[in-house]
């Protein structure tokens, strides 16, 4: 902040900083008011960026960063050599691309169905009781979902035996197959009603006139919803989808942890998940940050490559 | 003529699909949450026999009485109330705050402080030197952790300052032609003025502080005067699961009593009512938050 003075005549120097220090004294309430929360994100934000460094190290807690021993690239060679990183990396992708894929169409189709219905308060009652799930905690979901799906009692098993779909009550929790899927629709119930939240709010802003006009040239309703609608909310939905792309490895892994057991693993591993173990529960720091950093390089690749398609395809960016 | 009724009937038959459809979504959502109310007040045994639904068969609160019988829930519980409170008043003035002085034009370090804050937004430390850091700050195993990690969010900080940028500058102004200062504009006229905006980041707030339980499991998992009702939930959920014993050895003997079904179902609801009293009143302002963050990013 403070400019420097050596070496520069003092009297044109000390006239501009008598203006910085008295304009900064002036809004001594705006600095007193932010300088607490610039400190605060140094430390929790950037100061962990720093400790990328462990990666590259044989990191000990008991000693400072600094003083560790250096082992250049050897955590990431004993990461691309592990065969459980293959299988937990096909895991972390499948699933994501399914959440990718499913959470953005239906959450599309439901905001458009919405947007179709005449009577405001079953409007109004449907969009509340369908943000409910986005509240509850995935604890909570974890435990609905397994109690649906449970074989005794779980409602959808029942359900299936009484339309005579089968006989026997599935185990779906213990079916590594079924983990994908499983996780993949229980992201939707949690998230559809708020994801579509914005895609109403897009089509709520379509001028009206649009609808008009096409109504004169005896557009019905499905052309309009095609022609109109769809077309209106393509910026938002095309935006929200390249940034959702970056997150394709960082899925985080709550829901893997609270849905998964040991009988699935196989299925229900991620990344993240994979750090954790032999990060935190190991303490294997350094080999643990190296997973976090091939996360974050594949991230940024992933949104960089999203967006130059997109660049190419329409002449426009996002980022 | 033809054409016009044959649209009109293909028009009624979309309508009716339409709604049939948004009535199974609305009962695909809420029959877990009724499903859980009923068999955490039925009675236990019964709730065995299976074939629950809706509405409890033999109605008891004998499953609620247990839950409030044991240390760990009770001590879960209140931890996770203080938490929610403290941490949504920290959340919200500090964020307000911080969004006020990055609205104000004329503030010197504005640009380079917005460009601080922004740039949180694409990157992350990752899991384990954030646990390092944790470690390091010496606040594993306090209480502290569940509140000065959260202080901020640079997404709230965002979404308060678009509502800011949008109110007229010109009562700032005039307070200030008043003699008013920077600290007495922002307590006075600033945070009034935003109520609907605080309202949307205090919800977004409480629900991540009330549904929060990996921290308590990263940094508190050894301290159980530190516990949460969420990680609470998740160790029974867990370990009956996988069938291995809840650890208390207090809380066994009454699951042995009850049925860890019972006492899970019966925690699921404590846990939810309070998030269902809350949202729906807030509806109108968090749809409106979530449409101005959107926009900005």
């Amino acid at each position: 902040m403070k400019p420097l003075t050596e070496g520069i005549p003092k009297a044109s120097v000390s006239k501009k900083e008598n203006r910085f220090w008295s304009k900064a004294f002036q809004q001594r309430y705006l600095y007193m008011m932010s300088l607490p929360f610039v400190i605060w994100i140094f430390i929790f934000s950037y100061v962990p960026v720093w400790g990328w460094l462990t990666a590259f190290q044989n990191y000990k807690p008991k000693n400072s960063i600094l003083n560790q021993k250096w082992v250049g690239f050897d955590n990431f060679i004993e990461l691309f050599q592990d065969e459980r990183f293959y299988l937990v990396l096909r895991n972390t992708l499948a699933m994501s691309t399914m959440g990718l894929v499913v959470g953005f169409t239906i959450p599309v189709i439901f905001a458009l169905l919405l947007n179709e219905l005449r009577g405001q308060f079953f409007k109004r009652s449907v969009q509340t009781i369908s943000y409910l799930p986005h509240f509850v905690s995935w604890v909570v979901v974890a435990g609905l979902v397994t109690k649906m799906l449970s074989t005794d009692g779980g409602a959808v098993n029942q359900l299936l035996i009484y339309l005579h779909i089968i006989d026997t009550p599935i185990q779906f929790m213990a079916k590594g197959e079924l983990f994908w899927g499983i996780l993949t629709l229980s992201d939707l119930w949690k998230e559809m009603g708020w994801n579509s939240i914005i895609f109403l709010a897009a089509m709520a802003g379509i001028d009206p006139e649009l609808y008009e006009a096409s109504t004169v040239d005896g557009a019905g309703r499905f052309r309009k919803m095609w022609h109109i609608t769809l077309p209106g909310i393509r910026t938002t939905f095309m935006v929200l989808f390249i940034l959702s792309i970056g997150h394709l490895v960082s899925i985080g892994f709550e829901k893997q942890f609270l849905l998964g057991n040991p009988l699935v693993t196989d299925f229900s591993e991620v990344l993240d998940l994979y750090a954790l173990k032999y990060g935190i529960q190991m303490s294997r720091y350094s080999y643990g940050t190296a997973i976090g950093i091939f996360n974050s390089v594949v991230s940024i690749l992933l949104v960089l490559i999203a967006n130059g398609i997109y660049k190419r395809v329409t002449k426009e960016s996002i980022i | 003529m033809q054409g016009y009724t044959q649209r009109s009937v293909s028009d009624k038959l979309f309508d009716t699909f339409v709604y049939v459809f948004m009535v199974i979504v609305a009962i695909v959502t809420l029959y877990p949450f009724l499903n859980v109310l009923a068999i955490s007040f039925n009675d236990s045994i019964d709730t065995v026999r299976g074939g629950l639904t809706i509405y409890p068969r033999e109605f008891t609160l004998k499953n609620y009485e247990t839950i409030f019988g044991f240390d760990g829930l009770l001590v879960g519980f209140r931890n996770s109330v203080i938490r929610t409170v403290v941490g949504t008043l920290i959340g919200v003035i500090s964020a307000s705050m911080m969004a006020y002085t990055l609205s104000r034009p004329d503030f010197q370090a504005r640009r380079w402080m917005s460009f601080v804050f922004a740039l949180t937004m694409y990157f992350t430390g990752g899991l384990i030197p954030g646990f390092l850091l944790m470690k390091n700050l010496g606040l594993i195993g306090t209480f502290s952790v569940y509140i000065i990690p959260a202080i901020l969010s640079v997404w709230n900080v965002f979404i308060v300052r678009s509502y800011i940028d949008g109110l007229p500058y010109a009562l700032q102004e005039s307070a200030k032609i008043d003699g008013a200062n920077d600290w007495t504009i922002f307590w006075k006229i600033i945070l009034p003025l935003c109520q609907p905006v605080l309202a949307t980041i205090a919800l977004f707030i409480a629900v991540g502080h009330w549904n929060a339980w990996l921290d308590t499991y990263l940094f508190n998992n050894r301290n159980p005067g530190n516990t949460t009702l969420q990680y609470e939930l998740m160790k029974i959920l867990l370990s009956t699961q996988t069938g291995s014993n809840y650890r208390d050895p207090n809380a066994q003997q009454a699951i042995a009593a009850v049925s860890p079904e019972s006492i899970k179902m019966a925690i699921t609801i404590v846990v939810t009512v309070p998030i269902l009293l809350v949202y729906p009143f807030l509806q109108k302002y968090f749809v409106k938050g979530m449409t101005l963050g959107a926009v900005k990013s």
